[in-house]
């Protein structure tokens, strides 16, 4: 059963022992508006908590996705290459980023959890 | 947050009253998008009508004894040939032959004429045009007018029944008519490619005539986001990014706005070197850059052939009707050919692309019955 996390910077992770896939929340992707590419980091590369690990770009400009916690990069969804509008339409699901290993699960304990991340959304 | 004071156009409140998110632009807050989005706003614009507020542009009389001949002083355009009720594109020139702005001018009554100047360059355009023509001509910014665009294919028909005389005017002509009451200048003409019009209306009644518009539901407000991908799709400049004061018309793609008649004259700021780089190109061209991946190549993107850097993409975004990223940009004159293979350096990787004729998608003016 995989248990879900939540950062400032809107992304969320789904974490099961020490694998967690990746994503924006459907927050980010309304306020990106119209999602038309996702650039995604590879497999295999590893990355720091805050390194910049992805880039998506609405029609008008392109905004940093950066890694939630530290770890190695597993596999990435490249279905959204050819449908990157599948982030707007179910970024928590269908529309998930890449997937990773966790290299220091006690970063986890900086992330919120869904009732924190609500409120944190509801006072921006 | 300490931000600097944002003018505000006649519509503003009523802009943001219909949703739009406000943003500072060329120090006017405007709408850069509704709810819709910049795509479905795009879209709409295409296939319908989509309702632009565009009072933060300069709108100024030039009058004096002969303003035509006066502004070919500046312009190379063919001023003291535009007929009554007619408008066209031109640019003004420094004296080197850089272009600093590009605007529109018209004859739409016998009171001088009527420029529009892009918004983030009206006090140099305006300082241009009086400190050159001083003693000639008298330059009136008609600061209190607000200025809409009405673009898509189904304006006409939109507007058939609020000001029917205008739908008879064919595309780049102008002139005054009555709308809900109000007499306003308008002239069948955009930057989005589509058939429809700019109308110049008394501030006092912008709110009230464009509430009267928008009571059609077939016309929806429009943000400068999509104002933006629309004029890219069918390849029109955006000024000071697309051309500076380091571009000549030619180096620029608008050798056409340099007709016949102004080149034999020879009698506009650097004209001697407009007429060099006519006759044997200018160093850098603007080109249409179409990247055959799907990431968008944005504004500043290093151009490379052979991993040498042969330009820089000067516009580029996401084209929603063309259905990819759309790009415009500058080249050495031996990579501006159709069809040139080039390389567009994103977060440090290469991505292939390839130069193409404009525009991306094609213009759709009305130029009279049968056409």
């Amino acid at each position: 059963m995989a248990e879900i996390y939540y950062s400032e910077d809107h992304e969320w992770l789904a974490v099961e022992g020490s694998t967690a896939k990746v994503g924006i929340t459907p927050y980010a992707a309304e306020q990106l508006g119209d999602i038309v590419f996702v650039e995604l980091p590879d497999a295999g590369r590893n990355v720091k908590q805050q390194d910049e690990v992805a880039v998506v770009e609405s029609v008008k400009t392109a905004s940093e996705i950066y890694a939630p916690v530290s770890g190695t990069i597993t596999a990435n969804n490249e279905a959204l290459e050819d449908t990157p509008e599948t982030v707007n339409e179910d970024a928590q699901g269908a529309g998930w980023f890449f997937e990773m290993t966790l290299s220091n699960p006690e970063e986890l304990a900086s992330l919120m959890n869904k009732s924190a991340y609500d409120e944190f959304v509801k006072g921006l | 947050m300490n931000e600097p004071k944002l003018l505000q156009t006649p519509l503003t409140d009523l802009m943001e009253e219909l949703g739009g998110k406000m943003v500072p632009f060329a120090g006017y807050s405007m709408p850069v998008q509704f709810a819709p989005g910049v795509r479905a706003e795009h879209l709409w614009t295409r296939e319908n009508c989509g309702l632009f507020d565009v009072s933060h542009m300069g709108q100024a009389r030039l009058r004096g004894a002969d303003p035509a001949k006066s502004l070919e002083q500046l312009v190379p355009g063919d001023m003291q040939g535009l007929p009554a009720n007619m408008q066209r594109y031109t640019v003004l020139l420094n004296e080197d032959g850089g272009i600093i702005d590009d605007l529109m001018v018209s004859r739409p009554d016998d009171d001088g004429l009527v420029l529009v100047v892009n918004a983030s360059c009206k006090e140099k355009d305006y300082a241009r045009i009086t400190s050159a023509l001083a003693g000639q001509m008298d330059l009136e910014p008609l600061e209190t007018r607000a200025l809409i665009a009405v673009q898509g294919p189904k304006t006409p028909k939109i507007f058939a029944k609020f000001m029917p005389a205008a739908c008879d005017m064919v595309f780049m002509q102008c002139g005054h008519f009555s709308l809900f009451g109000h007499d306003v200048m308008v002239s069948r003409s955009g930057y989005t490619g589509e058939d429809g019009f700019e109308i110049s209306l008394p501030g006092e009644h912008a709110e009230a005539i464009v509430r009267e518009i928008l009571s059609d539901e077939r016309v929806q407000p429009i943000g400068l986001g999509a104002r933006d991908s629309l004029r890219l799709e069918v390849g029109l400049c955006l000024s000071g990014h697309d051309f500076d004061e380091s571009h000549t018309p030619i180096g620029a793609g608008l050798a056409w706005a340099v007709p016949k008649l102004r080149r034999e004259q020879a009698n506009f700021p650097g004209a001697a070197r407009i007429l060099a780089e006519l006759a044997n190109n200018p160093n850098q061209k603007r080109v249409g850059i179409q990247p055959l991946g799907k990431a968008p190549a944005r504004e500043g993107t290093e151009i490379q052939v052979g991993g040498a850097e042969v330009g820089r993409i000067t516009s580029g975004s996401f084209g929603p009707s063309f259905g990819g990223p759309v790009s415009m940009g500058y080249v050495g004159a031996d990579h501006a050919a159709m069809g040139t293979q080039l390389d567009l350096i994103i977060r440090g990787r290469a991505h292939p692309a390839k130069v193409v004729k404009l525009p991306f998608v094609q213009q759709n003016y009305y130029r009279g019955k049968g056409t």
